[in-house]
């Protein structure tokens, strides 16, 4: 071959393409597109295309009263529905001035537990099923379905309980007006219900575990892969897992007392190398600190009242506040403005996945399709709760 | 018997073989991820044992509309799953199941040659289906398929060369009887080779661990994606039978074929086959139901780095002993 031919032939051109993965992509979790560039399996760069589910929560919530805005905010991030409820109340009730009674904040520490792990198991699920493995979906789903079964006999709502009342926990048995008398309190043999499915939980999490570790394909697939450093994620305000993983042993359960958690010692999981790995492993263990929370949460449960004393028309003073917790996918954070009526002047929702999924075009750069997949659904995002 | 006569018979057989192959191996994959998943429709689907899943996922696919894309190559889209599908029948052309001169649809002398080669035209269908769909997922399912084709078809082939080596012979029938002259299956002395096999088997077959062409989290079943119906239905029943099909030539080649210690009647032979066809498509489902995917630069590196090298050394080895033996 002629040496100018060579050249030719070492400078071959690759055409790019443009794929768009999404909106309606198995692995996007929702309605999420990514336009990739590709130059033929390698991510040129990475362009998410949110929005699509937008819903407008926060000027919905503008024309309602407190109450009211419980029921959507379940909505939110459907995964862990509970969980998005209690900011708000806590929010209310601290410009109120309420303080709801211990075992109303147990009953809630509980739910808000078994929220975080139906949430990790629906990660524990789909994540592997991302990679390939179909399997531990269905273990990881089986718990989830008991976990679920749990809150529903609480709240009566498996996805969407809408429970929670500013002072307290609902305080009426499902059948209507007519019972207002009735209290309904955690339901019969929820004691010994939670510990059975506690228990299975926690052998389900040794399954899961003996299935990762030690499987070299998902070693070769998630060690080292989208590595995120610590200082990337505070840059875009990654939280929850995705950020702990990295490092930061930062857990809004220590240090905002919006539920009694200091009543409890619990361990809270860090990662070092902040991999897809890491990631992973992370929620695995969060489950199992949940579990154990639940436990000694029901162990130590006190008696009593389960709502306070609220006015029947719900009015909070003028004021401001911002009230954040530590929701299954990160900082979830409430802004409420009021102007003294019945329903917020202005409401803002800081939502875990937002910030979560903001990070992904740097880490998208210059990978691969299939670790496209392995890192974003490594970080376990909700579109619900990145549009609102 | 007239040449008509044994043709019409012979192609009666073989359009039998073949879709009922397909239909066991493939009910055989609904039982075992429903007992490994705990799934619900293969438990008791029609009453007894699930036995209506697979009629009842059979009848889903007819009734679906048949969809071919504005974009796509009608004529190229429409002969893919056809190829496939002949590629993968051709394939039991070669495998012996007994000791009869009718249990073989014919004795090449170069019949694994035939096999390794009859194979490959499956993935000219696959590249075909993926180019003409005129989708890019497809497009790159395709050429993921037809790098995989490249990367382990080496490996294969010289995993067959040690069994060709110590046989002496690249005859099926002579393959199955010089391991009866031997005593033993290939599988024990050849066992880097039957090793080797199965690996690139289940990559040429797109099974997972390798089934990167597929692949439904990432390119939302790669090569298939816009296929519906009737013509899915045709890719389905060619990967089942295509599995039955892979775990013949390796039942043949290492295993033994139709031979079993002590058993000496003719009848036995296709249900020995069988049996020991069925134990390695067992196989290929299990692992399928346990591992998750590679990425397609990682199986590029297995074939290449690994598995190929040790091929070669397989082969040498095996010459060796011949020659010393």
């Amino acid at each position: 071959m002629h040496l100018a031919e060579a050249a030719v032939s070492l400078e071959l051109e690759t055409p790019e393409m443009t794929l768009n993965i999404g909106p309606q992509h198995p692995s996007t979790h929702g309605v999420l597109r990514l336009k990739a560039r590709i130059d033929g399996e390698r991510i040129v760069d990475v362009q998410p295309v949110i929005g699509y589910m937008h819903r407008g929560y926060e000027k919905l919530a503008e024309v309602r009263t407190y109450p009211q805005i419980i029921a959507l905010l379940n909505r939110i991030d459907w995964v862990s529905g509970y969980a998005n409820e209690i900011p708000f109340v806590v929010a209310a009730e601290r410009l109120m001035e309420i303080e709801p009674p211990p075992r109303a904040q147990y009953i809630r520490l509980i739910l808000t537990e078994m929220a975080r792990i139906g949430s990790h198991f629906l990660f524990m699920a789909s994540y592997p099923l991302e990679l390939g493995a179909a399997s531990p979906f269905f273990f990881a789903f089986r718990e989830r379905e008991r976990v679920l079964d749990l809150i529903e006999s609480v709240t009566g709502g498996r996805f969407h309980p809408n429970f929670n009342r500013i002072g307290g926990i609902k305080p009426v048995a499902g059948a209507g007006a007519t019972q207002k008398k009735v209290v309904q309190d955690l339901p019969k043999g929820f004691y010994a219900e939670t510990r059975e499915a506690m228990a299975k939980v926690l052998a389900v999490c040794d399954e899961l575990y003996d299935l990762i570790v030690g499987n070299e394909i998902l070693f070769g697939r998630t060690k080292g892969i989208g590595v995120m450093s610590a200082e990337l994620a505070a840059a875009y305000g990654v939280s929850g897992p995705n950020l702990r993983a990295s490092g930061p042993e930062f857990d809004l359960r220590r240090t905002e007392d919006y539920l009694p958690y200091d009543d409890f010692d619990f361990w809270v999981p860090t990662g070092e190398a902040g991999d897809c790995y890491d990631r992973y492993i992370m929620r695995l263990h969060e489950i199992r600190v949940s579990a154990k929370l639940i436990l000694e949460a029901i162990d130590g449960i006190p008696e009593g009242p389960i709502i306070a004393k609220v006015p029947k028309v719900i009015k909070l003073p003028k004021g401001e506040i911002y009230m954040r917790a530590e929701n299954p996918k990160g900082e979830m954070g409430y802004y409420l403005v009021s102007e003294g009526g019945t329903g917020p002047y202005r409401f803002k929702v800081r939502t875990a996945s937002f910030s979560n999924i903001s990070v992904l075009p740097e880490l998208l750069e210059g990978v691969l399709v299939p670790d496209l997949i392995a890192i974003f659904g490594s970080f376990d995002f909700v579109l619900g709760d990145v549009d609102r | 018997m007239s040449f008509g006569l044994e043709l019409v018979i012979k192609l009666v057989v073989v359009f039998a073989i073949v879709p009922a192959t397909a239909l066991v191996v493939g009910y055989a994959e609904l039982k075992l991820s429903a007992h490994m998943q705990s799934r619900v429709g293969p438990y008791y689907a029609g009453g007894r044992w699930g036995w209506a899943q697979l009629i009842a996922d059979g009848l889903k696919f007819l009734q679906k509309e048949d969809i071919i894309p504005n974009n796509a190559d009608r004529p190229v889209f429409s002969l893919a799953p056809v190829l496939v599908m002949i590629s993968t029948v051709a394939v039991f052309l070669i495998i012996p199941f007994g000791s009869s001169a009718y249990a073989i649809g014919a004795d090449l002398g170069l019949g694994i040659f035939y096999a390794l080669a009859i194979c490959s035209v499956g993935t000219l269908g696959v590249l075909m289906a993926g180019w003409s769909s005129g989708n890019k997922y497809s497009l790159i399912g395709a050429l993921r398929a037809g790098g995989q084709l490249i990367a382990y078809e080496l490996p294969m082939v010289l995993a067959v060369v040690g069994v060709v080596i110590q046989a002496g012979t690249m005859s099926m029938q002579g393959i199955v009887e010089a391991q009866i002259v031997q005593g033993w299956p290939f599988a024990f002395t050849q066992f880097v080779g039957f090793f080797l096999f199965l690996l690139a088997a289940l990559a040429e077959m797109n099974r997972t661990p390798f089934d990167m062409p597929i692949a439904e989290s990432e390119l939302v079943t790669g090569y298939l994606t816009e296929y519906s119906g009737f013509r899915f239905l045709f890719f389905f029943l060619a990967e089942y039978a295509g599995i039955f099909a892979y775990s013949a030539i390796a039942a043949t080649l290492f295993l033994g074929g139709w031979g079993f210690w002590g058993v000496t009647t003719p009848v036995a032979g296709p249900f020995i086959v069988v049996a020991k066809t069925l134990a390695l498509s067992f196989l290929v489902i299990w692992l399928r139901w346990t591992f998750p995917r590679f990425r397609e630069d990682q199986l590029q590196a297995i074939a290449w780095k690994w598995l190929v090298p040790l091929a070669l050394a397989n082969i040498a080895v095996t010459a060796v002993f011949k020659v010393v033996f």
